[in-house]
This record gives structure tokens, sequence and C-alpha cells, in this order.
């Protein structure tokens, strides 16, 4: 059984020798051509004119276009949008931030393009730009026609009638994604004007998709192939649309293969990155900082084009209770339009942004109750799991809404269900025994109380330490993607061929899902072949986001090699006399009746009776329904839980800052390989950790983005990791039944990084003499940290 | 005017301003050398000249001339792979693999800096050989960017290969 075990990733040998094939890589013919796009110098402005003829006559060039070639060429400027249709491939006529594509080159080099694209001469009549949420607030700039409010109980009832209240309100930066492959697509066109695109994308359906629409091609016309990508995190979901069809108009142009890559600069000049946001909350509460009511605002700055936004919205709304029970809650949501880089998906997507403004409000309230910020964490938690399995199938209806609850303040009790603010019952949370567990494993209490021992004595350095926990949804809110399929092959000296509609870019989702097919039939991992993803193959993919590629193409592909083994024990028994059911597949074997036979044997004898050995599988996930607009029903399966904790030290003289130490425990149901997962938690933890502290995006009062390169845009180093750093899984069966019990583990640990935020801001509050609520803005870089400090101690 | 790559001598290119990245990349389609950047600022174009690590994106091709240029395809022979490729995979030091080449080339020459005595910037005193810790390598392997956040089993991967050629 190769379920569960801790492999190590599928094409590990070709990594560590460089025979690993991304898609700048792949040997193109002679003839190939080579993409830049020339973008706009201003943030916002009416084109007045453009000449492009130095471009034209520049070295190497064959071919250059602006929207109004492409409308001329092709009735119409291609749309690079997933769904809005607002996202022309050139900028028509306005350009809408600095950066936005404004024409195409292509040259028979990648350094002659690029050089040439820096001849464009383009004439605006700027217009005013709003950079800001400040901005686009006053001039009531935004998509959809007002905010979304979502709301359960009489939140502002509530927190008048608490005891306590707190009020605040802090900013949130957005996150490069800086995969280190940056964005790259390549062109071969085919016969009878068929398109081959290779792209380093994570949703090749929509590169298909696109593709065909731009080239007025049906899907069946492109065929659209990744092996793996150079990282993702979100920000292959849609940007990388514009480079695939761009490649795709200069093959039907020119009769060649054309690839194009953004080099670092560009490609943080032109992509979307995380959404940053402002956060404003209300909370009222009583002494023990058990909460009554709730209130947030989200201003979230959406950039230019409406891209993912929407759903990135929707998700920071869903997390906005992150693992606390709140009786009352009104959520707002403002989707910003400015002339700035179309926000776009980001691990977790938009959940982290909502999660940080829950355990914010915590911290807020321990502060004001005077209590250790677990202990009202703790208050907090929703009821903890009961016992069984859960139900079969069918949407479980919303439960009580009844307002007011009897006794706000009441305790709760195991077993009972409680609901989230958009309704849905919470049957399976386990945040409390994991933080139980956490707490003693990383010697929590004893640590706090040393740190305050320590911090008296230490006049310029101070120590933080904090825990927060998880509690992720998991499954796509638009409910049709939750689908995926799968082929499967057999052939007949017993090798086995497997496809599925997820995309690998490091997180080992190709290992997982061959770990399921070689489970099913018996045999061992290496035996599966494992295939690059290819349109040709599975058709109508979701993006492989939402942590959900092995839930739904793990599941797709158990059906493929289920459907595939009982056709082969259904034939083998029949030459056997005996029944289906009593045929074995184990150890690289079959055993039937009293004969034992090798896999490739009995694939052998299958296929020469006539049994057919290829299947597709299929899974869409069950139980989900929901309501969007209204903000009620059932959007998750289930939902993944972690905790962490994290000391951190800082200089309160510069606001400098380290992590100095980082416990982990985090649940991925029954692991489906154990040393994939720890590599994702770590990675992701890094990465949360990041966001909030020292990956700071700036723009210019112009709308330029000043910090477009790893010169200026830190992300975290290798000494910047924990010196201690613990992480252990919370391997216990998911209660849904997904793909061997397990659960999704892209995104959730993510947000483990938020417990390095609520560390410094306890550092932070160590500098004072505790009257003083650390405001503190994230992400909370020295200089962030500093003026923190500056204000905490004014009171001392 | 020539540059010997993985043990085999190969004529300069033509165009006196192409980087060495380029050069191996395009001229020798030798693609297992990334380009993360191309400005000296991540660390996946890290390749061995004469046994010191480079980043060959802020490196002119003309600038090997008459050395020994070693690529991630140039540390192991056949299926038979370097001490730090096998520990790589045995620590899964890397998720998307895509820095992964450079962090290999740069642990390479870094373990000798190491075992040279070098210090860096963590190191306490500096009247004696820098101590190999763990400490050490993070500080040391901190120009090479790591997205997925494999640093754990990077850190692992080099400690391991160290204590086993220190023993
Ligand atoms: S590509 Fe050379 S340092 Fe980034
Ligand atoms: S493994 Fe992806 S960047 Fe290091």
């Amino acid at each position: 059984m190769s379920m569960g075990k801790p492999l190590p990733h599928d094409a590990a040998p070709l990594h560590v020798s460089g025979a690993a094939r991304y898609v700048d890589d792949i040997p193109l013919p002679a003839n190939a051509l080579h993409l830049a796009f020339g973008l706009s110098t201003i943030a916002h402005g009416e084109i007045t004119a453009m000449d492009l003829s130095a471009v034209r006559a520049a070295p190497g060039v064959i071919g250059v276009w602006s929207a109004d070639d492409l409308r001329a060429r092709f009735g119409a400027v291609p749309d690079c949008s997933p769904s809005a249709h607002d996202e022309p491939l050139l900028a028509d006529g306005v350009v809408k931030y600095l950066g936005h594509p404004a024409f195409l080159v292509a040259a028979t080099s990648h350094l002659a393009a690029r050089k040439a694209a820096r001849l464009g001469r383009i004439d605006y009549r700027e217009l005013p730009a709003l950079l800001t949420v400040d901005d686009a607030l006053a001039a009531d700039s935004r998509f959809e026609d007002g905010p979304v409010i979502w709301q359960k109980g009489d939140a502002s009832t509530a927190i008048a009638a608490a005891p306590h209240q707190v009020q605040g309100s802090f900013e949130v930066g957005g996150q490069e994604h800086f995969y280190l492959e940056g964005q790259v697509a390549a062109c071969l066109p085919q016969d009878g004007g068929e398109l081959v695109i290779h792209s380093s994308t994570q949703h090749p359906t929509e590169i298909q998709h696109k593709v065909a629409h731009a080239a007025h091609l049906p899907m069946s016309a492109v065929r659209v192939e990744v092996r793996r990508m150079g990282g993702g995190f979100g920000g292959k979901e849609s940007q990388g649309n514009h480079l695939a069809i761009a490649c795709a108009l200069v093959s039907l142009e020119t009769g060649r293969p054309a690839k194009m890559r953004y080099d670092r600069d560009d490609d943080m000049m032109i992509t979307g990155k995380r959404h940053d946001l402002r956060i404003l909350y209300r909370a009222g509460f009583d002494a023990e900082g058990r909460i009554a009511g709730v209130e947030f605002t989200h201003l979230m700055r959406c950039g230019w084009a409406q891209d993912l936004s929407l759903p990135v919205a929707d998700r920071a709304m869903l997390h906005s209770d992150n693992c606390y029970f709140l009786p009352a809650i009104r959520i707002e949501s403002h989707r910003l339009r400015t002339h700035t880089q179309s926000a776009t998906a980001y691990r977790g997507f938009g959940g982290p942004q909502g999660m940080v403004g829950i355990e914010r409000v915590i911290d807020h309230v321990a502060h004001a109750v005077g209590r250790d910020p677990v202990a009202v964490r703790q208050v907090n938690f929703y009821a903890p799991m009961g016992e069984g399995p859960a139900e079969a199938g069918g949407a479980s209806p919303p439960r009580s809404t009844n307002w007011p609850p009897e006794d706000i303040f009441r305790q709760k009790k195991a077993g009972e269900i409680q609901t989230t603010p958009y309704h849905m019952p919470v049957e399976d949370f386990v945040g409390d025994a994991m933080v139980a567990d956490l707490l003693a494993s990383s010697d929590y209490h004893a640590r706090r109380a040393a740190i305050s021992d320590w911090n008296r004595n230490s006049p310029i350095l101070k120590r933080g330490i904090a825990l927060s926990p998880v509690k992720f949804g998991i499954s796509f809110t638009l409910t049709h993607l939750n689908q995926a399929g799968a082929l499967v092959h057999v052939y007949q000296d017993g090798s086995i061929q497997l496809n599925h509609g997820g995309t690998e870019m490091g997180q080992g989702l190709f290992q997982k899902v061959a770990q399921v097919v070689a489970g099913v039939f018996g045999v061992d991992a290496a035996v599966i072949r494992i295939t690059a993803t290819d349109t040709g193959k599975v058709p109508n993919t979701s993006a492989t986001a939402a942590s959900s590629g092995s839930d739904l193409n793990g599941m797709a592909a158990r059906a493929a090699a289920l459907t595939i083994r009982d056709r082969m024990a259904d034939c083998l028994a029949l030459q056997h006399q005996t029944t289906a059911n009593t045929v074995r597949f184990e150890d690289g074997h079959v055993h039937v009746g009293a004969e034992v036979l090798g896999f490739a044997e009995a694939a052998a004898r299958v296929y020469a009776a006539r049994v057919s050995l290829s299947s597709t599988g299929f899974y869409a996930t069950p139980k989900i329904i929901w309501d969007r607009k209204r903000g009620t029903g059932r959007p998750f399966l289930y939902f993944a839980y972690g905790a962490a904790v994290t000391e951190v030290v800082i200089d309160r003289l510069t606001g400098e800052n380290r992590i100095l130490r980082t416990d982990i425990l985090h649940d991925t149901g029954s692991s489906l390989n154990p040393a994939l997962d720890i590599g994702q938690v770590e990675g992701a933890y890094v990465q949360g950790a990041g966001w909030l502290t020292m990956e700071e995006l700036v723009w210019d009062a112009k709308g330029a983005l000043r910090t477009h390169a790893p010169s200026t845009y830190k992300i975290p180093a290798c000494s910047d990791r924990p010196p201690v750093f613990n992480v252990r899984l919370w391997n216990r069966p998911n209660r849904e039944d997904t793909v061997g019990r397990s659960k999704a583990v892209g995104e959730p640990p993510f947000m483990l990084g938020i417990s390095t935020f609520l560390a410094l801001s306890d550092a932070v509050a160590a500098c004072g003499d505790g009257s003083v609520y650390p405001a503190l803005d994230a992400p909370a870089t020295p200089e962030r940290v500093l003026a923190a400090v500056k204000r905490v101690a004014r009171d001392v | 005017m020539a540059i010997t790559i993985n043990g085999t001598e190969v004529p300069l290119p033509e165009d006196p301003r192409m980087s060495l990245a380029e050069f191996l990349r395009d001229g020798l389609h030798l693609t297992g050398t990334k380009i993360g950047c191309n400005q000296g600022g991540c660390g996946a174009c890290t390749v061995l000249i004469d046994g010191q690590r480079v980043l060959s994106c802020l490196t002119l091709a003309v600038q090997a001339e008459g050395r020994e240029v070693t690529t991630i395809e140039g540390l192991s022979s056949g299926d038979d792979l370097h001490p730090l490729q096998e520990a790589f995979i045995a620590h899964d030091g890397f998720q998307c693999g895509y820095c992964t080449p450079g962090q290999i080339c740069a642990a390479t020459a870094m373990l000798r800096e190491l075992a040279e005595g070098m210090p860096s910037s963590v190191t306490g005193d500096l009247s004696r050989p820098a101590p190999l810790t763990a400490e050490e390598i993070r500080e040391r392997m901190s120009g090479n960017l790591c997205r997925c956040g494999a640093h754990n089993g990077i850190i692992a991967a080099i400690l391991q290969v160290a204590q086993e050629g220190a023993a």
C-alpha cells in the first residue's frame, strides 16, 4: 500500500540533476519568434498617438501590433480575463495602470524583442489616477454596485449591549507571488490550423478556452500541455492568459512558433498580486473576552480589472470567523477599482485577509480584558467535534439562526453544532484539541512567563510570543468548479499511465495521485508513469487551486483505476471460475483463486481476453451548496485546521526583528504523504510570515510599483527561517469521505504565519506600560514596528 | 578562445555581451541552469567557475575564458549523483525544483568555503575557522532564494553532507 508513505517528489531525481523541464527549457524550432510587451508609463490616460516605427525598424523585429492592429486583423481585441470580459490583451484606447501592456513585439530573439519594446513612443492625455482605497472610495470607484454585506443576528445591538467594546482599523499589505519561474508560454502551430500551447499555468483549460476564443477556433483545435511550474501560488491561475494568447496570435499571423516569457521586472510590473486592504472592526464582549457581536468592513484594493476579485473578497468574508463562534456578525466588503495592477489569486485566496482581521480583534479584546490572548481564543472557539461519522449525502440544512440566542454567553458543549456567519454548521471542529496539544508541546505558558521576565530586564530587545489557530474551508466557492477528471491506462506489459486535470507546481500532487492509483492496483508507486497535464487527455478541468488538487484529482483517478480493476477482476474471476470479489490486488500481484499472477501477467491475460484496460474517472464534490448573494449555505465540504506558536524578538531602537522559534501542529487528515505535507506546511508558514513581516509592495505617487525585483522586494531567505522550527501533523482521518480520508494542505498552513504578526505586536506591547493596544499595520517591517513602538512607549 | 564546460571545451559565443547564463541555456541547451531574475538577486543561475560559485546571469561568457565551468548537469555522472544531489532527494530539499540546481551548485562551493575556514557574518570568533553549524549554513545559503520555502530540507541536506565529509 503506497498511500500514506513519505515518498519523495516523483520528479526528485530530475530536479536535483537539472533535467526537469520547464516551459522555457523546451527546445523550439529554429524559426521560433520571441515576444515582448511595450508597457504604459502612466497609470491612467487616453492614448492620443502611438508611434511604433522605431520598434518596427529595430534589429530582429518581425512584427508589431497595437490594439487597433489586432482589431483590424481579428475583428476584436482578444479578451484575457477569467470571467468579466474586461481585460483586452492590449490597452484599448485607455491605459489603466502603469505597466499596462500597450503593444506587442515579435522578434527573432528574446533580447531583441525586449530592446525593441523600449522604443515605442506613446502620447497620452493623462486622466486622474485612483491609486489608494481612499481615492477609490471618494470616487465611488468599485466593482459591483455597492458593498457586499452579509450578516447573522444583529451585530450592532449585540455590541452595544455587551459589557465591553473595542474598535480599530489596520492596513494589510498585498504580496507578490515571486514564483521563481516567471510567467511563460509557447505556441506551436500544427496541421490544419490547430495549436499546441505549452504554458506555465495552474489552469490549462482556461488557457485553452481563452486562446480558442481569441483565435476564433473551437476548443477542440487547441491543446494545452503543462508538465510542471516553477511555483504558482495562485499567480498562475489567470495571469498566464495574456502570454498564451499573444503567442497564439503571433503564430497565426506568422505561421511560426512563438514564445513569451516575462523578465522578472516586467512580471512584477504587469501581473496582479495579493489584494491589500484596510480592515475596520468593532466588537462587543464580556469580562472574559467572550465575543457577543462583531462588525468588519473590508476595503479591498482590486486594481484595474475584475479578474478574480469577487470570489477573493467573498473568501475573505468567509474566513472572518476563523475558529470562533460569533453569535452576531456583520461584514461589509468593498471591492474597489483602482489604477494599479489587477489584484488576483494568491494562496488562501482572500482567506488570510479575512482571518487576520478576526485574529487582531481577539488580540485587541484580550488586551482590553487583560487576559492571555490564548485564553480569549479558547473561550471563543467553536464547540468541539462530537463523535461519529459524517452523515452521508445531501446538504445539511442551515440550523438555528434565531436571534437573540437564549444566552449569548453560555458555555458550549462538545458535540453541539454551531454555525458560521454564513450559517454553515461546523461539524468537524478540532481546533481546541489541537491548540491544547500545541500549547503543551511548545511549552507556551512557561515560555510566556519567562519572556515577560526576560523583557523586564532587557531595555532594548523585547520578545513576544503568540499562538494563532487556523480553520480554512475546503472547496471552490463557485460550486461548479468542484469537479475533476482523470484518465488511466494499463498497458499489456503491466505498466500504468496516469493523467488527470491537476497541475504540478511543486506541491507533489502528481506523486500523491500516483500513490492513490498504485494503492488501487496494489503496485508500487514507481510503476505509475505520471504524464503532463494535457487538455487533450482530460477535458474541462478546473484550476489547480483552492487547495483542491489532490481531493478532486485523487478521487477522479481513483474512480478510473477502480473501473479498470473491477474489469480485470471480473475477467480473471471468470477464467478461474471464481467470483470477482475474491480477486485481490496486492504487492504487485493479483491473487485469483489459488493462483498468484504478476500484475503484468494479469494485464496481458485481460488484454488477450479483449477487455478494455483504459478508463476515465470523474468526481464531483458532494454536499456543497452556496448562495453567494445572500451569503448562506454550505460552501465547503470540510475545514482544515492548524495552529502555530511563534516567538520573536524586536529591537526597539531600530524596529529590526526576527523569528526565534516556531511550533506548528497542522491537520492534514490521514496524510497521503507526510513528507510532502510537512514540506507544504513549512513552506506555507514561511510565505505567510513573509506576507505579514518583510514583503512590502511600494507604489509611488504616480502609481509606479517601486518594488519590482528581488533587490527591492524581500522574500524570506534561508537565514530568515526560524532557528527552531518544529512541525507536526495532526494525523487523524477526515470526517468526510475524501481520498484516503486526507485533507487538503496547499493553502491552510499559509495562515499559520499570522502568529508571527501577533507575536511582533506582543513584543511591541512590551515596550510600553501595557495601557495602549499596539496599532501595528502589516507588513510589520522594521519601520512599522518602530512606529508602533513609538506609539506605545509614549504613554510610559 | 574557449571555455571548458563540464569537462568539454567549447568555443566562446560570438557576441561578447552574452551572459554566461544565456550562453549555457540558449547556446549550449544546458537548461539545468535557471534564470529567476537575471539581475543577481535570486541565485537560481548559480554555477561553478573553477570550483567557486558565481551568478551566471551577472557573468559574461567571455569572462570564463580558459576556465572550468561546472553546471548542475556536470555534478553527476550518468546515474551517479553527487552526494548533495542524493541528500536533497533524501531530505526533500525542494518543492517546485526551480531553485534547486542553483542551491546545489551554491552548496557545493559553500562547503568548500567553510572547509577553507572562510568566515561569514554570523561567525563569532574570527580567529578560528568557522564552525559547521546550521546557523552558518543558513547564512551562507541566503543568497539562493527558495519561494517554496523548502529551507528546512535544504539545510538538513547540506548539513548531512557536510558532517559526512567532516567525519
Ligand atoms: S537569475 Fe541570476 S541571480 Fe537571479
Ligand atoms: S523549490 Fe520552488 S523555489 Fe525552491
